[in-house]
């Protein structure tokens, strides 16, 4: 099984880029499962479910979105290999712009959109510094000059990623993102040991206080988890 | 590659002489150049202290190696400014939706050509575009080959982002930026790092007042220019200060711009120019138009002296309707249509 983490700020376009790369990896006929992780509540859930997508998620609460997402991906990823994917996707909050849970190894995917103005890139932290792809949304409606702009900046503040172009309502540029995403020869197994790209901001649980690897036995004090039986 | 050695021990001031576009790349990663210009990466990093360094998250490790790849790309970048650039562009044909082969062979399109794409919403041309864009490489799902200039295209075109293939224009584009026109197209000539700055911003104004019906100064901001300026604005920005060879116009709007100078502008500044376009007198003003049926290419027509020939009539009539559309503008009553 294949993991990929898609994250970015609200409303830049996460879901839709997602549900339109799905329908292009469907066509290839790999499954796909989807956990989406929000704050207070979502119902991005339904969409992917319309698709005939594989969906759970996990709402983080009082606790950081992203420090809830850590606790729990391990568990998440145990959950897509029962059920035998091709892909997992995640699809974070992206609430804080300070940080964004990527792991090593586990392929980064950040989305951001040309209306969020060109100081945007600037002030996203390792959401967007640490990604291996940038996803720029919106290019529909700013003007040519505008999008090369604001994909320059990007470049500036992350000149290793690969930067694509996706239109998340006519899918513009999905099916190329499929094709970046899934590696056959990919097998990922388990997360345990592997390690955060970027600390965390300190909070209250092991991984406020700098914790980067996974696995219960790295978790104490303020750990939620995700409720992956319930119906 | 550049000597990675010692470039965390530079000082800052040092390293924006050598490499002066790491200006913008310490602006953007939040160091004050002017304020820190004497320190090096390291001593500036040192001077942070714990609890700034983790609410900005900033890591020495990976700002080094992020600065390697900028200066990189940006040598690297600056080096293929002399490139001859794309002189043709090749479309090998693949299937339609329904599996059946596309109705031709290849399509070669040399650049100064203009192309018309015509078809029901929903025919494919998006996905033609798409093949464009990615340089398809039998790789989509319509199996097309592009190649550039009769050959396999490098494969920058697929993922730099500094060079894309294809620069789009469409109707229901707009500026979001609150600049002046003059800033704006500042800002777009310095992400461009073009040298002349000033005379390309000069060119690009006086063009697009060209083509604009009312003409607008430097000064007025991008967000207040009628519909016609702002396109009028778009096009000579992109046919001048794009990188992209290869432009795709979806429709054009009859109102406050001048279309036929507006495509002699990209035509003259060496651009491949495609359309989609359903109004006939900008289809008959291309050099052949696609017919795009079932997501497949169904026929290429090369416009004929005939269709050209209706080319004059089509434009009188429309200066007729123009004409009507301004007399009642302005309150008159109309008692014939001369």
């Amino acid at each position: 099984m294949n993991l990929v983490t898609f994250s970015g700020p609200p409303s830049s376009g996460k879901t839709a880029v997602i549900i339109k790369t799905i329908e292009s990896l469907k066509e290839r006929n790999l499954s796909v499962g989807v956990v989406k992780f929000d704050c207070l509540s979502t119902d991005d859930d339904k969409l992917y479910e319309k698709l005939g997508v594989a969906v759970k998620k996990g709402l983080s609460g009082s606790l950081c979105p992203d420090h809830y997402f850590v606790s729990n991906i391990e568990e998440v990823v145990q959950w897509g290999l029962q059920n035998e994917f091709d892909i997992l996707i995640t699809e974070s909050a992206g609430l804080c712009n300070r940080c964004s849970p990527y792991i090593k190894d586990v392929k980064a995917i950040c989305v951001i959109d040309n209306l969020s103005g060109i100081n945007t890139p600037k002030k996203i932290g390792p959401m967007l510094k640490s990604a291996d792809i940038a996803i720029i949304t919106k290019g529909d409606i700013v003007s040519q000059a505008e999008r090369e702009v604001f994909a320059s900046r990007v470049k500036t503040v992350n000149p290793k990623a690969f930067i694509m172009h996706v239109n998340g309502l006519t899918g513009q540029g999905a099916y190329e993102l499929s094709t970046v995403l899934y590696e056959e020869d990919e097998q990922l197994e388990t997360l345990k040991g592997r390690k955060l790209r970027y600390p965390m901001p300190s909070a209250l649980c092991s991984y406020c206080l700098g914790e980067t690897r996974i696995g219960e036995s790295y978790q104490m004090g303020n750990v939620r988890k995700i409720k992956l039986n319930e119906q | 590659m550049i000597a990675t050695e010692n470039i965390a021990t530079k000082k800052i001031n040092t390293l924006i002489k050598e490499y002066p576009f790491l200006e913008d790349f310490f602006e953007n990663h939040q160091i004050d150049v002017k304020q820190n210009g004497q320190h090096s990466i390291e001593s500036y990093m040192a001077s942070v202290n714990e609890e700034d360094r983790e609410d900005f998250a900033m890591d020495q490790e990976k700002l080094v190696s992020a600065m390697l790849s900028y200066i990189d790309q940006m040598m690297a970048f600056l080096d293929t400014k002399e490139d001859k650039g794309v002189e043709s562009l090749t479309i090998e044909a693949g299937t339609n939706k329904k599996g059946e082969a596309e109705n031709f062979e290849a399509l070669k399109i040399s650049k100064s050509e203009i192309i018309c794409i015509v078809g029901p919403t929903g025919s494919g041309k998006s996905r033609l575009l798409g093949d464009i864009e990615w340089v398809a490489q039998k790789d989509t799902p319509t199996s097309r080959k592009i190649l550039i200039n009769d050959d396999i295209p490098d494969k920058k075109w697929r993922f730099s982002s500094s060079d894309k293939l294809v620069a789009q224009l469409s109707q229901n584009m707009n500026f979001v930026m609150d600049l002046s026109v003059y800033e704006f197209i500042e800002l777009h000539a310095q992400s461009r790092m073009v040298e002349n700055e000033k005379e390309i911003i000069e060119k690009i104004i006086t063009e697009a007042n060209k083509l604009a019906g009312e003409p607008f100064d430097p000064e007025t901001p991008v967000t207040s220019l009628s519909g016609g300026q702002s396109r009028a604005l778009m096009i000579a920005d992109t046919a001048i200060l794009s990188s992209s060879p290869i432009i795709l116009i979806d429709e054009i709007e009859n109102a406050g711009i001048d279309r036929q100078r507006a495509l002699e502008l990209l035509v003259g500044e060496e651009k491949i120019v495609l359309m989609a376009t359903h109004d006939p007198i900008l289809a008959l003003m291309g050099d052949k138009r696609i017919v795009i049926k079932n997501g497949g290419i169904d026929k290429i027509i090369p416009t004929s002296e005939a269709e050209k020939g209706f080319l004059t009539e089509l434009e009188a009539m429309d200066r007729t309707v123009q004409l009507m559309r301004r007399r009642l503008r302005n309150g008159e009553i109309l008692t014939s249509l001369k």
